[in-house]
């Protein structure tokens, strides 16, 4: 048994370096399959750290009249916090949002004039309230609305809610976010699809080329996993070569993206994420080549052992 | 010790390829089969190969009717038989002593009996510098010499040539019939087929004459008639 199996390992060998034509041209289609398989991960990530930002982007912005009492704002962000739907909530005070505001204006001399004449602070404090997921902004907002605390004066405390505002925009998103989930899924599946078919093919047209050698080996009197043997180790190669050469494309790849992708997407580095994931990625793309290659090679040389 | 028993094959074209043929064949028997192309003589050869199946009637290898046998059955019936053909069949990525001792590893004989049988067999089929060269690299002869090593390597009870020397010159064709002869003095049966006249005259060995798929002549130490 372990004199066969040995066999069949060096005879794979061989076949893989002799044939050496048929061997670079298998690897070469090998690659573009495993290299769509990587890009597949790596847009993937692109997809999610851009869509974590925009979601990241999204809040509730409630602004709070002036005369409101801070006790009351902050009896409503308990409640809000309460909610499932709700991440967080953080509350800016008057005095910060008046901090803010000079500090996002402090070129400008002429609105820090005019809120000098002013003399008192007319910013209201706020409440920013972030959910889990950007569709569930609506039962928030609605929340909001129903439960609309009153102030002393017996008037609402709630100057606006922003959502009523940036509606339509949230929607979107949230739409684009769903769709663009579910069409990157279908898009994945049919890249691998057919890249796994084009490699299938090709193997089985580098074996379709030694259909003589296996009628001659049939002859001899081999058995069939003697015959078949050698050429999943040399499918098993194909991927294996295939796959370290894909893994080192790479690296040049990804820095490259790296530098135009950071004008895009500020968050995302593909290169960052190439050696952070680096482990997985690997294990994905050497799994995949070794699985392709053997199981291709495996279905292929059936057909002329019958 | 080989038996056919009214064997007839018939293609789906309908014409008769083989037609009740009824033939024996003794242990150690050197049996030439002429004819024209056509005549139905590679048909036999590939009935005892169990290539083919016959539409009517039996082959026996001794007691053993060889298209009843099982997969497993048929392989180890396969060692029993060495095959040599006129376009050699060579493995193209394995050496000449790749080659030969393919045929030894697919019959699981040990790396001892390997090492030390494939170069005694080259040694008798006059390859002895060749061990390590290519197919490629080989002129027409030394091919079939490889073909033949490779078909006596695990000791065959029957070794078929199927028009060995269709594709070589005289002088090589004279070797590799010496080759055959010697193996049949080892005591195997040895089944040739050729349309070379020279070579069955000088044989003075079994002669069977096949026309349209039916044995027309068959006689000891026989000459090439059609």
């Amino acid at each position: 048994m372990f004199v066969h199996i040995k066999r069949i390992i060096r005879s794979g060998f061989f076949n893989f370096f002799r044939n050496g034509f048929v061997s670079f041209s298998s690897i070469l289609v090998m690659l573009v399959t495993l290299f769509v398989i990587g890009s597949v991960i790596f847009s993937g990530a692109v997809l999610n750290s851009t869509l974590e930002t925009l979601k990241d982007k999204v809040d509730i912005r409630v602004t709070f009249v002036t005369t409101a009492e801070e006790e009351q704002i902050l009896d409503l962000k308990e409640k809000i916090e309460a909610l499932p739907e709700v991440e967080n909530v953080s509350y800016t005070s008057r005095e910060e949002a008046l901090i803010i505001f000079k500090e996002r204006h402090g070129d400008d001399q002429l609105i820090l004039q005019a809120l000098e004449e002013l003399g008192d602070n007319p910013l209201g404090s706020s409440l920013n309230i972030k959910a889990k997921e950007p569709s569930q902004y609506e039962s928030v907002a609605n929340f909001l609305q129903n439960k609309e605390p009153l102030g002393s004066s017996g008037v609402s405390i709630i100057d606006k809610i922003n959502f009523f505002q940036n509606k339509t925009a949230i929607d979107k998103l949230s739409n684009i976010i769903d769709s663009s989930e579910k069409l990157g899924f279908i898009i994945t599946i049919v890249l691998v699809i057919m890249s796994v078919l084009i490699t299938f093919n090709t193997i089985r047209l580098a074996i379709y080329i030694s259909r003589d050698e296996i009628s001659v080996m049939k002859l001899v009197g081999a058995d069939s996993s003697y015959i078949r043997g050698p050429f999943v180790v040399s499918g098993i190669l194909y991927g294996l070569f295939a796959a370290i050469l894909t893994l080192l494309i790479f690296l040049p790849t990804t820095l490259w993206l790296g530098d135009i992708a950071k004008r895009f997407f500020v968050s995302f580095n593909a290169f960052d994420y190439y050696m952070s994931n680096f482990l997985e990625i690997f294990a994905i793309i050497i799994v995949s080549g070794v699985a392709i290659g053997a199981i291709s090679s495996y279905l292929a040389s059936r057909r002329y052992l019958k | 010790m080989i038996y056919f028993d009214r064997v007839s094959k018939i293609y789906s074209d309908a014409t008769p390829a083989l037609h009740d043929i009824t033939l024996g064949i003794e242990p150690a028997e050197f049996v030439s089969i002429v004819g024209h192309s056509g005549a139905g003589k590679t048909t036999l050869l590939k009935m005892l190969l169990a290539e083919e199946t016959p539409t009517k009637g039996k082959v026996f290898l001794q007691s053993i009717d060889i298209h009843s046998l099982k997969r497993r059955e048929m392989i180890y019936y396969r060692r029993r038989i060495g095959v040599i053909f006129q376009d050699f069949r060579l493995l193209p990525h394995k050496t000449v002593y790749e080659n030969v001792s393919f045929a030894m590893e697919a019959a699981g004989r040990t790396d001892k009996e390997i090492e030390s049988d494939v170069p005694h067999v080259l040694e008798l089929v006059d390859l002895g510098k060749k061990f390590w060269s290519f197919p490629n690299e080989l002129s027409g002869g030394e091919k079939q010499r490889v073909a033949i090593a490779r078909a006596i390597v695990n000791q065959p009870d029957i070794v078929i040539a199927d028009e060995p020397t269709g594709n070589l010159d005289p002088l090589n064709t004279f070797e590799i019939i010496q080759i055959l002869k010697k193996i049949n003095d080892f005591g195997t049966i040895v089944i040739l087929t050729t349309h070379n006249k020279g070579i069955i005259d000088s044989l003075g060995k079994r002669v069977i004459s096949m026309d349209e798929g039916k044995i027309i002549r068959d006689s000891k130490e026989g000459r090439y008639v059609l």
